[in-house]
């Protein structure tokens, strides 16, 4: 009896965790999704929904033609793709083209420069010294700044008979349309959120041991050394997720052209003012075929940067959870 | 587990992006369907509460008319709604409103190029022409409040272009009378510019950055030359030699007369620029006339200019019609207190009493020729004149597509980028479809 007892005690332990773990998981699989049902269902609602309807709205025309009385006929119109290659015809191409070049231009001059400023600011922040609060704090003012105000206050300065003609000695007309506008809202995108891949590095920098630097210092590496060789590397994560948000942003950027230079302004008009200036035309089908094409964009962006750059995060990531779970067997 | 942030931070973040954008699009975009009431000339009814929806109010002055209607009619009180001051936000906000069909506003006060859009797409009530009398209003103001032929919006302030300029100047180099050409214009500029008060003064300013003012320019120029940018039969008429002076003009003025960076002066910078006494001859609105003349020290021309109308090629010019109407919405309850509301703020009362504390342009002919008002405003009998002859802009549902064709070929042609008669073509060619129907 105690044998075969202690055969069975002895062998539920082996036959039965596995039927066991196997009842677990499915529980704690069918408590995950009841537990992450409210998140998805609101995910459903506010990001699903509003994109398939952006979505359809692309695939209708409406408001199109006068009746005999000067009324606009009313209705909708199944437009299929017509709204999609509109886009790509005749001087609305141009128009498109052009803004896609500006939209790219933006964001590669703009993250670019943000980058290096931005890691720049970092570590200055997050060295050690008297006043530093007030440093860090200063370099931030820029950041919450309401962008339209920043977008005024530029404005000013990029007058004819601004602060940036007086001090560079020069008459530049930085606000009428032409290239001199795209320099303008440049420096000032550059100026308003490179505090953000600031901010975003000094976190990823204070995450750094200070033991490695220490180390590096006992083998003698020099301060450019242990930049590239250790803070480079060490912040690299933080870094991308700063400038893939900035990079996002930008691609979407409205607000500080059109409050710098204005509307309908060939040199800085972006993809975003093209799809705002056909809604306010009463073109909401248009509008959401041009938005629908920049957030392909975007993805796309997104993507390739996640792809090329960032796919050592993922590759880390995995690996990590790989050997996680063959310490774990 | 671990993966979560991965996906999370690069699809999602773009899903959010996008769904800001679709979201704002598809907000806007309503469900339009089903067959709505407006335009149809049916009796305006309904006795209540309404709401005033009109843009920013600087002076303060419009809640004093409103309350002094509310305390005549209980009964019907009358709230204001204050828009955005960009014109543009306060049409967009209008435009969301009506097309959710919204009854939050009741009397909508709207620029005068607006008209057309907003009867076209049914969102405005037309009003009974025998209710309201019209006689005693300018009849330029009138055409704007109309589409088709039908009455949808009393004029209630009107806007029109003078040339100001600097009588000082002008009487040191022995000139008795402002020009009324433009070569006299220039002769007389040529004649400053040799005194030594004249030697640093600009002859020339009219809008030409690229908004809504370069429309405005163009039209005056195009219209002054005899021209007309929407011809009679309502098809583009840029392609007529008339078209073509005015533009030119345009282009000449700008590379000979105007100040180096005209191009990125909008309204308050070319009065900023008239006040720094840097400026002989400016086209402006009558507004600048009291703030030019303020003695507070912001002026440096206080009591040493004048207005007169705008120069022409052969003779007077012809201005462009601004202004605000007012109208009822489509969807509007209370209709009827709406209209009597028009009335009372539209009326000569209101209108006078609006002059003298806001010194807002009547739309109220008599106004003008009030001596006890032109006492207080001196331009009146000209600015009179130039609402008269003026000329609105082009009057077409699609409003805000063909301003900004005009905006965008015109600031080619001023800027050089490209010749007069390409520019000229190029927007006949895109006007065309804009204005076929």
């Amino acid at each position: 009896m105690t044998a075969t007892e202690r055969a069975s005690a002895a062998g539920t332990p082996a036959a039965g965790p596995p039927r066991k773990r196997g009842r677990d998981v499915q529980g704690t699989k069918r408590l995950a999704a009841l537990l992450l049902s409210p998140t998805l269902l609101v995910l459903a609602l506010v990001i699903g929904y509003p994109v398939l309807a952006g979505f359809r709205e692309s695939l209708y025309a409406r408001g199109e033609g006068l009746d005999a009385d000067g009324f606009v006929v009313e209705g909708d119109r199944f437009a299929g793709l017509d709204n999609y290659t509109a886009i790509f015809q005749g001087d609305r191409a141009d128009a498109f083209w052009n803004a896609f070049s500006n939209t790219t231009f933006f964001t590669l001059t703009t993250v670019v420069l943000e980058t290096v400023i931005g890691v720049a600011m970092a570590l200055i922040m997050h060295q050690a010294f008297r006043g530093r609060s007030i440093v860090r704090a200063s370099i931030l003012v820029p950041w919450a700044i309401p962008t339209a105000i920043s977008g005024l206050l530029w404005r000013w300065i990029f007058q004819a008979d601004g602060a940036a003609n007086a001090l560079l000695r020069q008459e530049i007309l930085w606000t009428a349309d032409g290239f001199p506008a795209k320099m303008a809202v440049v420096i000032a995108e550059v100026w308003k959120t490179s505090p953000f891949i600031g901010l975003l590095v000094l976190a990823g920098l204070q995450m750094i041991p200070r033991d490695v630097y220490e180390a590096a210092r006992v083998d003698g590496a020099g301060p450019v050394q242990q930049f590239w060789r250790i803070t480079l590397p060490l912040v690299r994560p933080a870094l991308l997720v700063a400038v893939l948000f900035r990079m996002l942003d930008v691609l979407r950027m409205f607000d500080l052209p059109a409050v710098l230079i204005g509307v309908n302004q060939k040199s800085v008009e972006t993809l975003t003012m093209i799809a705002w200036f056909e809604a306010s035309n009463l073109r909401y089908g248009s509008a959401a075929a041009y938005a629908t094409v920049l957030f392909l964009y975007i993805a796309l962006i997104a993507y390739l940067f996640v792809k090329l750059l960032g796919a050592d995060i993922i590759g880390e990531a995995r690996q990590h959870g790989r050997r996680e779970r063959r310490r774990r067997a | 587990m671990r993966r979560i942030p991965l996906i999370g931070g690069t699809p999602l973040a773009s899903a959010v992006v996008c769904a800001a954008l679709a979201l704002s699009l598809s907000a806007c975009g309503g469900d339009d369907g089903g067959g709505s009431k407006g335009g149809t000339g049916a009796a305006l009814e309904g006795r209540g509460p309404i709401t005033f929806v009109t843009g920013k109010d600087r002076s303060g002055y419009l809640q004093k008319q409103v309350d002094g209607w509310n305390s005549e009619h209980p009964k019907e009180q009358v709230r204001i709604i204050e828009l955005p001051d960009e014109p543009n936000d306060q049409r967009q906000q209008m435009i969301q409103n009506a097309t959710t069909k919204s009854d939050a506003y009741s009397v909508l006060s709207l620029d005068v190029v607006w008209t057309a859009e907003f009867a076209a797409n049914r969102w405005l009530a037309q009003l009974p022409k025998d209710q309201i009398d019209l006689s005693k209003m300018l009849p330029a103001t009138i055409t704007t409040g109309q589409y088709r032929d039908k009455l949808y919006a009393v004029p209630s302030a009107s806007d029109a272009g003078m040339l100001y300029y600097r009588k000082d100047l002008l009487e040191k180099a022995g000139i008795a009378d402002p020009p009324k050409t433009y070569d006299e214009m220039w002769a007389d500029c040529e004649k400053v510019r040799k005194l030594p008060e004249g030697e640093d003064v600009d002859c020339y300013f009219t809008e030409v950055n690229k908004t809504e003012s370069m429309t405005i320019s163009a039209v005056e120029a195009i219209e002054s030359a005899g021209g007309s940018i929407i011809g009679e039969d309502g098809k583009p008429a840029l392609n007529t030699p008339q078209a073509k002076a005015g533009i030119e003009f345009l282009v000449n003025a700008k590379k000979e007369h105007m100040p180096k960076e005209a191009v990125t002066l909008d309204t308050e910078g070319g009065r900023r620029y008239f006040q720094s006494g840097k400026l002989l001859f400016q086209r402006q609105w009558p507004y600048q006339y009291a703030l030019a003349n303020s003695d507070d020290g912001s002026s440096k021309v206080a009591g040493k200019f004048a207005v007169a109308p705008l120069p022409g090629p052969a003779g007077p010019g012809v201005a462009n019609l601004g202004g605000h109407n007012l109208a009822v919405s489509a969807f509007a309850k209370n209709k009827a207190t709406s209209l009597d509301f028009i009335k009372y703020l539209a009326g000569e009362q209101s209108q006078r009493a609006n002059l003298l504390a806001t010194s807002k342009a009547p739309t109220i002919a008599a106004l003008y020729d009030d001596p006890e008002m032109v006492k207080k405003f001196p331009y009146l009998p000209v600015l009179k004149a130039a609402i008269a002859s003026a000329k609105p802009r082009p009057v077409t549902v699609k409003y805000g597509d063909v301003t900004a064709a005009i905006q965008g070929e015109m600031y080619d042609a001023v800027t050089g980028k490209k010749p007069v008669d390409q520019a000229l073509t190029d927007l006949q060619g895109k006007l065309q479809p804009l204005t076929a129907q």
